[in-house]
């Protein structure tokens, strides 16, 4: 199981804009860099990270072998109904973790 | 020899995250160009947010925001960033929608060298704003025996 | 090749960063007032923000996963860390604090890792971990962290001294293709700048680190062979002595500075 932190509020005033924060344990290896043996170790990026609330898609990031290893992410929710952020993190071989925060509006 | 070079080799054993087959302003241009089309793209309303002297080009902190209501109506649909020096000119491409509220988002980057950096947006009317920072790389002191 | 090339370069720089040097160090064994400082100090604002917030700190990933570890049955005893030493935040507090140290029974000192590794043959009876391995690396961490805030505070046993004295002897010995001492960078030159980074006093309050360079979690055994390696000095065997020498003299020298594990560093 992946190692993945999340910074969300559990429960927040109806119409409140939050901020969520995530950090990922991935290694982000670029394929651009020469392994000890001189050969170029093969690219094993974390492609694209997407948040939803219940069921809508409220954002999403393509990223690039440019993102640092261990990926941060940070982006603002509205508190619009009580409901489950979903993170979801998924890239090469296969590469999928998921984080689920459940956040009460009031 | 040309300045990543040189920086390289004063540098000491640098594991600089990537070799030096490097994209060029050229080539960020044109991933620009493929982005905005012939859009106009006006420097404001963008701002992008990065430390100007950069302790470690492995892990570098960068946040954009945009001036918008976020609303229905009017909210920024995207926010791309590009540079000029790494493998690749683009870093990465956010999709955002109404529900953030804020436009507003951070994530932390590589950069070989030292560059140009910059900060696309896409509004929900099909316009485009931008920002652009200049930082400066150090080159990490006292590294790993060589591998 | 590469290494010869750098080694070449590696003159170069330290020539003439130290002629260049910039803002004027400071004296680190000052009378009166504690002038020492972590390199925490030296960072900009950026890095210490990513150290201070415990979910953008990429160290912490490394903490939860010696979380895991810690409550997790291996070995033939088929016990976990927890089975024995329960809540880490009481049984581990201020720990890491007093590392290198020698373990009941035994007759030279070890350092974190290596009273992990003891537990973990003898109580565990699972193999050792490989030096600087992620899973062994995350325990450090996820213990050294327990001590967050902790003054570092070595032991008071009479037969350290001898290490400690050893370890000093390393530091303050010139050696190396650049015949530079530690003590020349990090006491006489601390706080100047190295080809643009500032050099730090070399506390050893962040350990085990999250170093930007790494990419990941490391060792103060790490940062000590990059130095050496700096240097173009010969490099100890990994697992030698004299690397927990020099860490018993560098905690003594940090005696009653703050904990800060896992701590970022460029
Ligand atoms: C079967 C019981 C047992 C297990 C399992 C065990 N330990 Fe221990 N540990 C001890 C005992 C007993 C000591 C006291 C010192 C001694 O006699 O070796 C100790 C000492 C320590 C110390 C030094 C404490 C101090 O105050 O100096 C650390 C750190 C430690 N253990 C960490 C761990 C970790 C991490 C694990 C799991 C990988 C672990 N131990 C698993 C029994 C255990
Ligand atoms: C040429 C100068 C130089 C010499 C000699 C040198 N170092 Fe360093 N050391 C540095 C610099 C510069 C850094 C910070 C590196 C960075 O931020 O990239 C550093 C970092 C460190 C750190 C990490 C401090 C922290 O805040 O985590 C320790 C510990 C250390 N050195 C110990 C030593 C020891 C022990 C020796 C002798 C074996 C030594 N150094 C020799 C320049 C030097």
């Amino acid at each position: 199981m992946a190692n993945i932190l999340v910074n969300a509020p559990k429960t927040a005033k109806r119409g409140a804009v939050i901020e969520i924060k995530a950090l990922i344990m991935h290694q982000m290896e670029t394929g651009f860099r020469p392994g000890p043996n001189g050969q170029i170790l093969p690219r094993n990026i974390i492609e694209h990270f997407t948040a939803t609330w219940d069921d809508a898609e409220i954002f999403s990031m393509e990223m690039s072998p440019a993102i640092s290893a261990n990926p941060f992410v940070s982006f603002f929710a509205v508190a619009s109904e009580s409901g489950t952020l979903h993170l979801r993190w998924t890239g090469d071989h296969g590469f999928v973790a998921e984080e689920k925060v459940a956040i009460a509006v009031e | 020899m040309d300045r990543r070079h040189f920086l390289a080799g004063t540098a000491v054993l640098v594991l600089l995250p990537f070799e030096p087959a490097a994209a060029t302003p050229a080539a960020m241009a044109e991933a620009i160009r493929k982005l905005v089309g012939d859009a106009d793209v006006r420097e404001e309303r963008v701002k992008l947010d990065m430390p100007p002297l950069i302790e470690n080009g492995n892990t570098v902190p960068l946040t954009v925001s945009v001036e918008s209501p976020m609303t229905v109506g009017d909210y920024v649909k995207a926010i791309h960033v590009f540079n000029e020096k790494n493998p690749q000119p683009n870093v990465f491409s956010a999709t955002l929608s109404p529900r953030n509220g804020k436009a507003m988002i951070g994530t932390r980057i590589k950069l070989g060298d030292s560059q140009k950096i910059v900060a696309i947006a896409e509004t929900s009317d099909g316009r485009f704003w931008s920002a652009s920072a200049d930082v400066i790389v150090t080159l990490a002191a006292c590294l790993e025996e060589a591998t | 090749m590469r290494a010869r090339y750098f080694a070449i370069a590696l003159f170069l720089v330290f020539g003439a960063s130290f002629a260049l040097a910039q803002s004027q160090g400071q004296s680190q064994r000052g009378s009166g007032a504690d002038t020492r400082r972590s390199g925490y100090q030296d960072m900009g604002p950026a890095l210490q923000q990513m150290q201070d917030d415990d979910t953008a700190n990429p160290g912490m990933l490394f903490v939860q996963q010696g979380s895991k570890l810690w409550s997790a049955r291996v070995g033939v005893a088929g016990k976990a860390c927890a089975d024995c030493h329960g809540d880490a935040a009481t049984s581990m507090k201020g720990v890491a604090a007093r590392y290198p140290a020698i373990p009941p029974g035994a007759d030279r000192p070890v350092d974190l890792e290596g009273r992990i590794d003891l537990c973990r043959t003898e109580r565990q009876q699972a193999p050792a971990f490989a030096h600087d391995s992620q899973d062994s690396l995350a325990l450090q961490a996820f213990v050294a962290a327990q001590s967050r805030g902790q003054p570092i505070a070595p032991p008071d046993d009479p037969r350290l001294s001898s290490w400690r004295v050893q370890g000093e002897e390393i530091y303050r010995r010139r050696q190396g293709q650049l015949n530079l001492s530690c003590a020349i960078c990090h006491d006489e030159n601390a706080g100047k700048k190295l080809a643009g980074v500032t050099i730090p006093q070399a506390h050893p309050t962040g350990y085990p680190v999250y170093r930007l360079e790494w990419q990941g979690l490391g060792s103060l055994r790490r940062r000590l062979r990059n130095c050496l390696f700096g240097i173009r000095a010969e490099l100890y065997p990994v697992g030698a002595p004299e690397y927990v020498a020099l860490e018993l003299y560098l905690m003594e020298r940090a005696k009653g500075m703050t904990m800060e594990a896992p701590a970022v560093r460029p």
